[in-house]
């Protein structure tokens, strides 16, 4: 995809983002910061590209920084959706 | 393996799943199933990925790399206490700015050994790198500082625990190694040897004891200046239009260098009170940075779900903001409290009035509406449970009715309180927003304070002071306010409250949840 295109997801996203995070109240912002954190873990899917090059197309030393990379975005992904889980189901009404 | 078509159409799926996800907690009813989403749509992009032609098929770093993270990430989610939810909140923002670094670094390794594939826009890939690996960078060691603040090891002059030593030389430690190994990596060119000397200065502040020290807003400054002249430095060389090192890799290593001195400048000065706001900051840079990490590797999901997190973030960086009355630019580069006038303490606190748990129980007794406003010291003195002990045995014994009220920046993070009180069981529909408890509050009897400070601060509503125009809980119109404290002390704004001696206040000297221990054996006894 060209630049441009690109850049038109971008925007366009950050209006979504805006209306739909908007409407979470307060009590919520929490688990809010901890669940949007799990899903910028997103980076997982460049960490995996990295580490998972075929060699002829890469380079060790790009590998190994794409396995540290996949380390972190891992513990953002999983330690991220894990407690969030672990918070929300404390919420109850009377 | 997937044809491109079928990926995208699946990394599409995953940005719907992200989104209905994050719809899903515009309510606590539906807010499990909304985190169920989000996460699902996690997995379909992973697998994805894994079976994109992109992929190498080259397992083995990819697997050790998720086993360590799954095994990490799952240990800190099942076993961090909800009391420390804000320091693991900093974390794991830290972690997302790391990740978006490194996957930087490994496409222009790639790019600067196997030259651009057919498909790389090379304007786009360079700017797209260094914004990458700049805002990881800030993001990650901003985090660290968030971090090291609210775990209270970093800019502390008290002793510390053997583990907070620990972790503070290990991270230092590891700061120093990093810039070592660069200058040891690039046979010590001038560029490799200044992000050495960076990281060094780096790992140093992080030992002063004081949160403000001289020269502190100078070296903000000059980090700020460095790092848009390394960025664009960077950005030419990747294009080719001029060559500024040997190896361009050393210059976006000082470039995460430098960041890294900005992240921990801009991080280390903010106080306690102001962390709600820091923190829901650096939320938002760990989605632009893995936005644009989707700019360096030309993928569309990552800058979706990028830009999401980073417009969560914002708002709730202005809603913090909007709470405290203060401008993102006075939270991050001002300094709170130099505007406090000499106030004589001794003549606002001349008709302060304490009181004692028998004497509590006895007007709750004759109340009908209690409000309970909990603050910061409610979660250092672990009181949550205790609270909502003393709630239900008001409900239970004499029928009252008991509320609370949450004021947006109550506490160390967004929605702290929410958490705490929720973990101890306590109904969502009885936390209240401040609007709504202060549009009731004449029929409350009893408001009672606990841990709280400048956030029901009447001095307020009037000109000239440091917290002027912050919006309150307006405790002082219930019938009765009683405020447990351990002292008269001032809260983080650092200036008297005269609601501590208005005529219908009353404070209890106590740490909060031998206070709550003490009404409810009081209780109990009449």
């Amino acid at each position: 995809m060209d630049l441009v295109m690109l850049l038109t997801v971008f925007v366009l996203a950050i209006f979504v983002g805006f209306e739909v995070i908007t409407k979470v109240p307060p009590t919520l912002h929490t688990p809010l910061m901890s669940g949007s954190n799990a899903i910028s873990g997103i980076t997982i899917v460049g960490a995996l590209l990295a580490a998972g090059a075929a060699a002829e197309h890469s380079t060790h030393l790009a590998k190994t920084f794409g396995m540290v990379a996949l380390v972190f975005a891992t513990i953002n992904v999983v330690g991220g959706f894990l407690v969030t889980h672990r918070m929300l189901k404390m919420f109850k009404k009377k | 393996m997937l044809s491109h078509s079928v990926v995208n159409i699946a990394y599409v799926v995953a940005a719907v799943l992200f989104i209905l996800g994050l719809k899903g907690m515009a309510h606590p009813r539906t807010a499990v199933k909304g985190n169920l989403t989000g996460a699902v749509g996690m997995l379909i992009a992973v697998l994805a990925t894994v079976l994109s032609p992109e992929f190498g098929l080259d397992w083995i770093y990819v697997l050790i790399g998720i086993a360590i993270g799954t095994v990490i990430g799952a240990v800190f989610a099942v076993r961090i206490a909800m009391t420390s939810m804000p320091e693991l909140v900093a974390l794991f923002n830290g972690f997302g700015g790391a990740a978006s670094i490194v996957v930087a670094a490994a496409e222009l390794v790639k790019y600067f050994e196997h030259g651009a594939g057919a498909e790389v826009n090379i304007t786009q890939m360079s700017i797209a790198t260094v914004l990458a690996g700049l805002i990881g960078s800030v993001t990650f060691f901003g985090s660290y500082i968030a971090f090291g603040k609210l775990a209270e090891f970093l800019a502390v002059k008290w002793k510390l625990y053997p583990w907070q030593r620990l972790v503070k030389f290990l991270a230092a430690a590891v700061f120093v190694a990093f810039g070592a190994y660069i200058a040891w990596a690039y046979n010590f060119s001038v560029f490799s040897i200044l992000s050495l000397v960076f990281l060094v200065i780096t790992a140093l502040i992080t030992y002063a004891k004081k949160a403000v020290f001289p020269g502190m807003q100078a070296l903000k400054l000059l980090a700020a200046i460095a790092t848009v002249a390394v960025g664009v430095m960077m950005v030419m060389q990747t294009m080719g239009v001029m060559t500024f090192a040997a190896n361009p890799m050393d210059l976006f290593w000082l470039l995460v260098a430098i960041s890294a001195l900005l992240g921990v400048t801009l991080t280390f000065s903010i106080g306690g009170a102001d962390m709600p706001v820091v923190i829901a900051l650096l939320n938002s840079y760990s989605g632009i940075a893995a936005a644009m990490t989707g700019f360096v590797i030309n993928n569309t999901v990552l800058i979706i779900a990028g830009s999401l997190v980073g417009a969560s973030g914002i708002i709730l960086t202005n809603l913090m903001c909007i709470a405290m009355n203060r401008s993102l630019t006075n939270v991050l580069f001002g300094a709170m409290g130099s505007s406090v006038q000499d106030v004589d303490v001794d003549e606002v606190y001349k008709t302060v009035k304490s009181t004692s748990a028998d004497e509590i129980a006895m007007m709750l007794e004759m109340a009908q509406k209690v409000l309970i406003v909990p603050g910061y010291g409610m979660a250092v003195s672990q009181a949550q449970h205790t609270v909502r002990d003393l709630a239900n045995l008001l409900e239970s014994k004499w029928e009252i009715e008991v509320v609370y009220g949450v004021h947006p920046v109550a506490g160390r993070m967004p929605g702290h309180m929410n958490v705490l009180l929720a973990e101890a069981n306590v109904p969502y529909d009885k936390l209240l927003e401040m609007d709504t408890v202060n549009s009731m509050m004449d029929s409350i009897d009893v408001a009672i304070v606990i841990g709280a400070n400048d956030v029901v601060n009447p001095v307020a509503r009037t000109e000239g002071s440091p917290i002027s125009g912050m919006p309150i809980i307006d405790v002082d119109k219930a019938r009765t306010v009683i405020m447990i404290k351990r002292s008269l002390s001032p809260g983080f704004a650092g200036i008297p409250n005269p609601l501590f001696a208005a005529e219908n206040a009353l404070m209890f000297f106590n740490d909060g949840k031998k206070a709550f221990n003490e009404i409810i054996t009081a209780v109990k006894e009449s």
